[in-house]
């Protein structure tokens, strides 16, 4: 490659016919994932040399080591799997039911100027009052025990699928209801073929935001007298101090938080295919 | 060449007619005391300004408006293709073409439909992959699958590229002789009405200021004799004064 020389008016580029990249020398590339998952393991290693060197107690936190023969111990005894399993049936109950409840209103208050009128303002007016705020309210209805737990869940998923959905239908290009009415689609057909997979992304939206609320409100209805799920042993673990159960703890709810993503992940990539940006890849 | 028929003859037969018909909004009569009727098969285009009333009028004719006054009386076999293809973009092309149909060999016929327009090799497509042109070509399929008495056009070829047009132009003639429905075709362009139709309708503030039947002979083109005083006749219709030394050289709108 050479600088440009100037010639008269004119700006001339002048490459050499060779490309560069062609150099016979090359040196030795750590792979991809070697590179990516080596700070990680450096702070791991950090914070096990300071558990070991006694810089941080295991009254704060418990080092990497304690944590994996503690996490290995629960695996093997069943504890951690029957906790795991009420959880997420916990979890999956509530956010089964407040899906549905939140559907069907949507898809009421949608599809007809009527249900609009007599159910959009009460969710709207409900959707304002954080669900856990209605604990005390609960309890005394309902008692402390798995109704209860269920019932929040539900009430904190039943809201933003609703929300969602509901402008999802709302939001559909009435060029596209025109088209489906010229074409002598029945209403029942219009709906099906029309509305309700036009507001299916919307759907998918209100769904991610439920599952992150009803995670929040597990975390926090396992703690309130319960003798069982992964809240129970986070908080019967603070009774005793046992910082590498509660990191477990941690751990579970993030692990079973990224399944169940990765769920309507796959749900979505196959339901809404037809998306441009699936359809692109 | 051109002829001038204010009084039409209205056969009992024919499939479009239109009586004294009214459509106003608010105190604005968009459409006034319009008489209007379409022979079976007949291609007639339909000029006019923003705001004559065009629009208006197919959308009363393909059933999205309804008229104040007067009657009207149109096939129920009826379809319409828009500006924008308008198709679900959640169905593959072919479901896009039978949409609401109840057929034994639905794919079959979609197939057919597709092939028609040139389309074979994206029956499986969704309408996100296609390209502005197919996309019309499939809500053409779409329209002509319903073997409509009546086709409306609004602007279909408005929002396609120049070359893209041309081919449109000559697909919509081919499909128009094979299944023979009246054409009814909005569009802005006076040179693609003289092309298309058998009769340009020159609509001004909803009524029909003039209407002109084109009997050059097919496939037209604009240096076509004739093309050039029916093209300067009607821009006039519409409020253009084309340079009379201009007009001879607009030769480039041509199809087969």
């Amino acid at each position: 490659m050479s600088a440009p020389p100037r010639s008269g008016g004119y700006l001339v580029v002048d490459k050499s016919s060779i490309l560069p990249g062609s150099k016979p020398l090359r040196r030795w590339r750590a792979p991809a994932f070697l590179v990516r998952i080596a700070s990680p393991l450096v702070l791991l290693l950090f914070w096990q040399l300071a558990s070991q060197l006694g810089w941080l107690p295991s009254s704060i936190i418990a080092g990497p080591v304690q944590i994996g023969g503690t996490l290995w111990d629960m695996i093997a005894s069943g504890e951690l799997a029957r906790h795991m399993l009420i959880s997420l049936q916990r979890a999956v109950l509530g956010l089964l039911i407040g899906v549905a409840i939140g559907l069907s209103a949507a898809l009421v208050s949608g599809l007809s100027k009527g249900g609009e009128i007599v159910l959009d303002s009460p969710m709207q007016m409900l959707r304002t009052i954080p669900s856990l705020a209605l604990v005390p309210l609960f309890i005394l209805w309902f008692g402390i025990g798995e109704f209860t737990k269920v019932a929040l869940i539900v009430l904190g998923t039943t809201f933003p699928v609703y929300l969602n959905v509901f402008a999802g239908i709302r939001s559909i290009d009435p060029k596209l209801i025109e088209a489906g009415n010229t074409l002598g689609l029945s209403r029942g057909e219009l709906i099906w073929h029309v509305i309700l997979p036009g507001a299916l992304p919307s759907f998918f939206v209100g769904l991610r935001y439920a599952l992150g609320i009803s995670w929040l409100a597990l975390v926090f209805v396992e703690q309130i007298n319960t003798t069982s799920g992964i809240g129970y042993l986070a908080s019967d673990a603070r009774d005793f101090m046992r910082t590498d159960v509660i990191v477990i703890c941690l751990l579970i709810y993030s692990v079973l938080g990224l399944l169940i993503d990765g769920l309507i992940r796959t749900l979505e990539r196959f339901a809404l295919a037809w998306r441009p940006s699936f359809v692109r890849n | 060449m051109a002829t001038y028929d204010l009084n039409d003859s209205r056969k009992p037969l024919d499939p479009v007619q239109l009586h004294h018909v009214v459509r106003q909004f608010g105190q604005q009569r968009v459409i006034d005391n319009l008489d209007l009727s379409l022979a079976a098969g007949e291609f007639v285009a339909l000029l006019g300004a923003s705001g004559s009333g065009k629009t208006t009028l197919l959308r009363s004719l393909a059933g999205l408006d309804s008229i104040d006054v007067g009657h009207l009386r149109v096939p129920r076999a009826r379809a319409a293709v828009f500006q924008e293809p308008r198709l679900m973009p959640w169905k593959r092309a072919w479901k896009n073409v039978v949409l609401g149909l109840h057929l034994d060999n639905a794919k079959g016929r979609a197939i057919e439909a597709l092939t028609e327009v040139g389309l074979a090799h994206r029956v499986n497509a969704y309408p996100a992959t296609l390209s502005g042109g197919e996309a019309q070509r499939v809500a053409l399929a779409r329209a002509l699958v319903r073997e409509p008495e009546l086709l409306l056009l609004d602007e279909p070829f408005a929002a396609l590229d120049a070359l893209t047009r041309i081919r449109m132009h000559e697909l919509i003639i081919q499909l128009w002789r094979k299944h023979n429905p009246a054409v009814l075709l909005v569009t802005h362009d006076v040179d693609e009405a003289i092309l298309l139709a058998d009769r340009v309708i020159v609509l001004a503030e909803g009524k029909i200021a003039q209407q002109v039947h084109i009997n050059l002979p097919r496939a037209r083109h604009g240096g076509q004799a004739g093309f050039q005083a029916i093209r300067a006749q009607l821009l006039a219709l519409l409020g253009v004064e084309p340079h009379a030394q201009a007009a001879p050289q607009q030769a480039q709108a041509a199809h087969g």
